[in-house]
């Protein structure tokens, strides 16, 4: 840019500058203020559970400091310690930790009393006591992602010689099936995303998180993805199945954080049918990544990557989400699985529009519907 | 599930392996136990709160044992009438360490002064609202109907004078009573009101509580519980009690939002005196109050020790309505 330009530039900047310094300087602000109370905003991000000791990880997301003056634990006050100090300012984090004998597998409710006198309640629908970093947690979190993600996805996969038998008008049939179950998975997770994005800390914005994860994975992995001329041959379909073999990874990546986060408070989504309902849920994302590359006679090996590539976050997300989790970074990684399912739902669309007959076709429409309606009935398992 | 996956787990891991893995885990534990000490959550000084309330308008020892008797004169009828001041004023005041509540208060102070006359005084009390709403003050008691403290309502700037003879014996209280009612009463303008009975009740140490709370989030519930509004005063700083020596307790009910409280007494029973009347009714260690009951509780420790007392709703107590009797000294007796 030449230096005209440059000071064009910051002409704008300077002048909001100039009005910021205006508004707070000149006792404006304070005006408009008027003699409200401060708005406080605290939220809880993650509670931590040890043997006669209760942990909160709390972040102030409203516009003005907070401070905690007292702590109550089932509707009695209780002695605490908070580092690093008791007050937050904007977007300030702090631990608090109450010596309490919770009482296993039954709810409580912690209350926080600021010193305006306002209460910030954080329920414990179930104690448990949470997973550390020992091995023995980990092992487990490793274990449940195993089962939830990178199993069926391999047993999915085990659908290959079923389709690289059909003949070739079935075999897109397939492929709109496959874009009926990413469907499904992309739009149930977008709710998931948005449920979650409401308890993020205002000043973290939810929904800004959801639309920047989602639309930064779908721009990133499209620009990525092969560019015109689009291969539609085996190089092509190969290409397919890893991207979806990507996308069904990030998307298990959010799905392990929330199985991961579950399993921490102790909300035993894990119960037997769960479990067992995931595994036959994801089961279909095996069937999803194999169904481009089938006709191909793919590699052993390349089918090995792509489960892994598919399958392996779900360990990692439960890790995460067991150990780490806060809504925040719940909602940014769902969105992202969002994001990358939709890129290839977008990419399987191209493929059929390329075949020269248009994507308005019976066969695409009873696959995509054959797609939703098979996640909707695996989809019982886990509700 | 969990059960399933970590018998699972046993069996994977298995025998001696397992074993191990164990051991390993337990020293752990014991080394991060070490590193961080985690006190033992069952503690009762635990149920309590962080800090200490400086700025509450009262002192709790004080106030317990302080009544308000008025300027004392004669009339020409020989009677004796009996002046004081409630002033209403608004002030922040700390309801618990570190928590400022915008409360309206008597003479600065919640509860308000505790007024004390005997029974057939003429009490005359100047009325003055220094507030930012409407208030008055209604007595408990027998007298006329415009020094109720109902329909002469003060409106800020303003004054009145209540003029009424003190009757009858027993024990009562004041309020505000403008409207809406719960708001006013729940702000903090409250006090107790003694009427003395002209044959003296037995000499005795003698101590007045007022039971209170505070909704600090204006959810039409309380947050904190106490009585003399400094949840878990007397459990901090027990109240010293002589072995031996009788006690009369002057205790008042002015909570808002819960229907009733109640008063518990360890390792002793009391006698009832109920609204302050001549005879003992009842002879118990436990006593519900309905909101604006009050009672007149005579009890004596002959044994030496801390001796609790709060309120039998235990949720009230944990929020602050708890106090301490220390027992010490020689028994009357020995």
């Amino acid at each position: 840019m030449t230096g005209r330009q440059w000071a064009w530039a910051l002409l704008p900047g300077a002048l909001l500058f100039g009005l910021v310094v205006a508004v707070t300087q000149t006792g404006l602000l304070d005006r408009l203020r008027g003699a409200f109370p401060p708005v406080e905003e605290l939220t809880v991000e993650r509670v931590t559970l040890a043997p006669g000791l209760i942990s909160l990880a709390v972040v102030n997301g409203g516009p003005e400091p907070v401070t905690i003056a007292q702590v109550s634990v089932d509707e009695a006050f209780r002695q605490f310690t908070m580092a690093p100090s008791t007050t937050l300012n904007r977007l300030g984090r702090a631990t608090i930790a109450i010596p309490y004998a919770w009482v296993q597998d039954e709810a409580h409710l912690v209350t926080l009393l600021t010193s305006t006198g306002l209460t910030f309640e954080h329920p414990i629908p179930l104690a448990v006591e949470t997973p550390t970093t020992d091995s023995s947690s980990l092992g487990l979190l490793t274990l449940i992602g195993i089962f939830v993600g990178v199993l069926p996805v391999a047993v999915g996969l085990l659908f290959l010689p079923l389709i690289s038998r059909l003949p070739e008008d079935r075999f897109e049939v397939m492929l709109a099936l496959t874009a009926g179950l990413l469907i499904f998975l992309g739009v149930e997770a977008l709710f998931e995303a948005l449920e979650t994005a409401a308890e993020v800390p205002a000043a973290f914005q939810g929904t800004a998180l959801v639309l920047l994860g989602s639309l930064g994975a779908f721009l990133t992995l499209q620009l990525a993805s092969p560019g015109a001329p689009f291969q539609t041959g085996a190089d092509g379909r190969l290409a397919a199945g890893w991207f979806i073999a990507l996308g069904i990874g990030l998307h298990n990546l959010g799905e392990g954080l929330a199985i991961g986060a579950a399993y921490a408070i102790g909300e035993a989504a894990l119960s037997a049918f769960l479990v067992t309902g995931f595994m036959i849920h994801n089961t279909t994302e095996g069937l999803a990544i194999v169904a481009p590359v089938a006709k191909d006679h793919p590699r052993l090996t390349t089918l090995a990557g792509m489960a892994a590539l598919a399958g392996l976050p779900t360990i990692v997300g439960a890790w995460i989400g067991g150990l780490a989790f806060t809504p925040t970074l719940a909602t940014l990684f769902i969105a992202v699985g969002v994001g990358a399912i939709a890129q290839v739902v977008a990419l399987l669309f191209r493929m059929f529009s390329r075949s020269g007959e248009g994507i308005w076709r019976p066969s695409i429409a009873g696959g995509v519907l054959a797609g939703l309606a098979i996640m909707y009935v695996t989809g019982l398992l886990v509700r | 599930m969990l059960d399933r996956m970590m018998s699972r787990r046993a069996l994977l891991t298995g025998g001696v392996l397992g074993a191990a893995g164990l051991v390993a885990r337990g020293q752990v534990l014991d080394a991060t136990e070490e590193d961080l000490p985690v006190p033992n959550s069952h503690d009762p000084s635990l149920a309590a709160m962080n800090g200490q309330v400086i700025d509450s308008s009262i002192d709790p020892l004080a106030f317990l044992e302080h009544f308000d008797y008025g300027v004392e004169s004669k009339l020409p009828d020989g009677r004796t009438l009996r002046e004081y001041e409630l002033t209403v004023v608004d002030r922040e005041i700390e309801v618990a360490p570190g928590v400022m509540y915008s409360a309206w208060t008597f003479n600065g102070q919640v509860p308000g002064p505790t007024i004390r006359a005997t029974e057939g005084d003429v009490m005359r009390i100047r009325f003055s609202n220094a507030g930012s709403h409407p208030h008055t003050a209604h007595f408990h008691g027998i007298h006329v109907a415009n020094m109720d403290g109902v329909y002469e309502v003060v409106e800020p700037g303003d004054s009145y004078t209540y003029e009424f003879t003190a009757a009858p014996a027993g024990l009562h209280l004041y309020h505000c009573h403008a409207f809406p009612l719960k708001r006013h009463i729940a702000k903090g303008l409250y006090g107790t009101f003694i009427v003395d009975p002209l044959t003296p009740r037995p000499a005795a140490r003698e101590m007045v509580m007022v039971m209170n709370g505070f909704d600090t989030n204006f959810d039409g519930s309380n947050e904190i519980y106490a009585v003399n509004t400094v949840p878990f005063a007397y459990h901090s700083n027990p109240i010293p009690v002589r072995r031996g020596e009788l006690q009369r307790l002057y205790l008042v009910n002015a909570l808002e939002f819960d229907l009733i409280n109640s008063m518990h007494l360890h390792g002793n029973f009391f006698n009832v005196f109920r609204t302050g009347a001549q005879a003992s009714a009842d002879f118990t260690d436990t006593l519900m109050f309905c909101q604006g009951e009050r009672h007149i509780l005579e009890f004596t420790y002959n044994d030496p020790g801390k001796f609790m007392f709060h309120a039998h709703q235990s949720e009230f107590a944990e929020l602050g309505w708890m106090g301490v009797f220390d027992v010490t000294g020689q028994t009357v007796a020995e």
